[in-house]
């Protein structure tokens, strides 16, 4: 056999060439095709393990709690007294990047409607790759500095004034302002995704034809007339799906959250006010899980938390795609109308 | 070709293996390993690199990755020992049964406060710290705070509280101290590695805490007593068990606290989970102070791919950590052992055994099947004309 082998390749080049094409493309198409299918499967196969290991781990204390382990608020560790509600998280979650998406959105709009219509070519590249630097910079950067630099201005020019103002009669200025809060965590988050919503909404203004805006202007539209019936429309589903990613984000950041939210735990952590210490689901499981007791359901809880954030992260996703496929439809309608 | 290949890799087998073979049982150095307790870390350090001065053939291991997870390895069993601030609960004593618990140091933990003008030595008492945690006791010029500081100027100011965020030993100290001392406490928050804090706002890590307090005025918390000497932070006086005085937190009113204490501890093989050494009598005894342990098991051989040679260095180098280990404390801000808190941990080193039958090497073995592996695939790969490489 190995004889033979030697005796074919001394024979002629274009003997061999026939022989390869003939033996060889079959092997390697079956080798393509077991790495393509291997590399997707790869993807079913973690997702499962993922929801596999957060639905076991997590049993213990979905027997113990029930349904209480989404709507209460008590969370205790302590050996025998154990009890674990996440409510005040999942709140702290949604309050948290919810604020931060009404500081960003906007914000990262505006910067992409800047960089795509009005600025001049020459600044649009070195402004999109400052933007683009930003949202490579490591969250605990972010996080470090909010800590030690930003926390103080926050405290001294946004919620000290702001709750001499309306004191503590007003529910969400009440409480001592000093800048580890709810309120400094969100802005910090907000600054942390608009660059990731800025440097694509960016992107997808620009995928607009040109054809687009020449008729609107022919029309005699202004700047922002234009950009209202020529970019907006087209642009639509796209920024939709720029606002998911960075809510998406905003959702999932621990690092820096962890450093600025003031951690509170159990109903103390319940937002109400600006300026009061919260906790999301992933700073809760960042904060207590190295040090959970193996015994008791503490771990149990914290993988329980992993899970209602996997499930959040999964309905984001869902909502978002059947929100640009509606926008795209109805896009779509109108232009055939 | 192909024959030339299958010859190189065999003569290459015929080579490694005996070569592996010989390198597992002439081997003379070994790596202790270790992990847990970041608070004991600086110190294990030193350890490691004097230890290693007088004995060159080993090398220590240490993960500071906290007590918790340094446990978990115990448990599966991975690590030659663990350290940890807390003792086996209950629990864990039945997942990892057969491990001796032996203190190797001491830490304390001081109220550090940040009230513009004040230096250290606010005087307080553990129900007030209580208080004050609980949010009972809002306001720094609260009659509780006055009463027990005549003379001092307290500002009518709203008190600050920071925790941490994470669960750790330190906390578990201190919430042991303020449920021994307040009733209060023990009922409606408890001790352990986290608690359900009522008020205030969480920072992660000692050092976390730390910056809380340095940088908002008024705000009090609790921190390991190195970090408030290395930060120069102000800290609080605390009313001793005897509530006859006082005690500022030093590396000698500790080191009193866990002498009066000593008394009362078990042996190493024995149940350590309700151990506490906080408030112990003595006018000169600071009340929160804690143990820092280390674990191993009994049995050695427990450990997977423990061999008696090495078994009997980790003992060596535990029992010297435990002697000439303790002069590095000091200058570390830890607290050196006293003698009686050392017997417990030589002691319980002396009864450590290796029982099991030699562990096979794993070396000449994985070699092996190494060796069948590659000459299969070549054989196989041979015969069916199999190529992974274009042919020209």
């Amino acid at each position: 056999m190995v004889d033979s082998l030697i005796s074919n390749i001394i024979s002629s080049k274009c003997v061999m060439l026939t022989i390869k094409m003939k033996k060889g493309s079959p092997h390697v198409d079956k080798i393509f095709k077991i790495i393509a299918l291997a590399a997707a499967t790869y993807v079913l196969v973690i997702i499962a393990m993922i929801v596999i290991n957060l639905v076991t781990g997590s049993a213990p204390v979905w027997q113990k709690e029930g349904i209480s382990f989404l709507t209460g608020s008590d969370w205790n560790s302590v050996e025998d007294r154990e009890s674990y509600g996440a409510f005040p998280y999942i709140m702290g979650t949604l309050v948290n990047a919810g604020i931060a998406m009404l500081i960003a959105v906007p914000l990262s709009f505006g910067i992409g409607m800047f960089l795509s219509e009005l600025s001049p070519k020459l600044l649009r590249t070195p402004l999109a790759m400052v933007i683009e630097l930003l949202a490579a910079i490591p969250s605990v950067v972010y996080g470090l500095w909010g800590l030690l630099v930003f926390r103080a201005y926050i405290q001294d020019w946004i919620e000290t004034p702001l709750h001499n103002l309306f004191g503590d009669q007003s529910i969400i200025f009440a409480g001592t302002p000093f800048g580890l809060d709810i309120l400094t965590a969100s802005i910090i988050l907000a600054i942390m995704i608009i660059p990731t919503i800025a440097s694509i909404s960016k992107e997808i203004m620009l995928a607009v034809p040109n054809s687009q805006r020449e008729a609107a202007y022919m029309l005699g539209a202004t700047k922002w007339e234009a950009f209202r019936l020529a970019v907006l429309p087209y642009s639509k589903s796209g920024l939709i799906g720029a606002t998911i990613l960075g809510l998406g984000r905003a959702v999932g950041e621990t690092m820096a959250v962890t450093m600025l939210i003031g951690n509170a735990t159990g109903a103390a952590a319940i937002p109400t006010s600006l300026f009061q210490p919260g906790q999301t689901l992933a700073t809760i499981m960042a904060n207590e899980f190295a040090e959970a007791s193996q015994g008791g359901l503490h771990l149990a809880a914290l993988v329980g938390i992993g899970l209602i954030l996997f499930i959040m992260a999964f309905v984001i996703n869902v909502v978002a795609h059947l929100l640009v496929a509606k926008v795209v439809k109805s896009h779509e309608g109108a232009v055939l109308a | 070709m192909t024959n030339k290949v299958i010859l190189g890799l065999t003569f290459m087998l015929i080579l490694i293996v005996p070569a592996m073979s010989l390198h597992a049982s002439a081997q003379t150095s070994y790596t202790i390993t270790g992990a847990g307790s970041t608070f004991v870390f600086p110190l294990m350090d030193t350890w490691r690199v004097d230890y290693n001065k007088i004995h060159q053939n080993i090398q220590l291991n240490y993960q500071s990755i906290g007590s918790g997870a340094g446990i978990k390895l115990l448990e599966q069993k991975s690590v030659d020992f663990a350290a940890s601030d807390a003792p086996l609960s209950t629990a864990d004593q039945q997942k990892a049964p057969g491990v001796l618990t032996f203190p190797d140091s001491i830490g304390a933990i001081t109220i550090a406060y940040n009230i513009p003008g004040m230096d250290k030595g606010l005087k307080l008492t553990g129900p007030v710290i209580a208080q004050i945690f609980m949010g009972n006791i809002t306001s720094w010029n609260d009659p509780a705070i006055a009463n027990l500081n005549p003379g001092a100027t307290l500002p009518n100011q709203n008190i600050v509280v920071a925790h941490r965020s994470d669960g750790s030993g330190t906390t578990y100290a201190f919430t042991d101290y303020l449920s021994k001392v307040s009733p209060d406490w023990k009922t409606k928050v408890g001790q352990g590695k986290s608690v359900p804090w009522p008020v205030g706002t969480g920072g992660n890590g000692n050092a976390g805490v730390a910056n809380i307090v340095k940088t908002t005025q008024y705000a009090i918390g609790y921190v390991e007593l190195a970090y408030v000497f290395q930060n120069n932070m102000t800290y609080a006086f605390v009313q001793n068990a005897d509530g006859n005085s006082f005690v500022e937190p030093t590396l000698d009113t500790v080191a009193a606290d866990a002498t009066a204490a000593s008394a009362n501890l078990p042996a190493a093989d024995g149940d350590w989970s309700k151990v506490s050494i906080v408030n112990q009598p003595g006018s000169n005894s600071y009340p929160i102070s804690t143990l820092t342990y280390v674990m191993i098991y009994q049995d050695m051989s427990t450990i997977n791919g423990e061999t008696q040679d090495k078994s009997t260095e980790v003992v060596n180098f535990l029992t010297w950590i435990l002697n000439d280990g303790q002069q590095y404390s000091s200058g570390l801000l830890y607290v050196p052992l006293p003698d009686s808190l050392k017997k417990i941990g030589e002691d319980g080193l002396a009864k450590v055994t290796f029982t099991g039958g030699a562990v096979p090497e794993f070396g000449p073995i994985a070699a092996l099947v190494l060796a069948i592996a590659i000459v299969s695939i070549i054989a196989v790969s041979a015969k069916t004309g199999l190529r992974f490489s274009a042919k020209f």
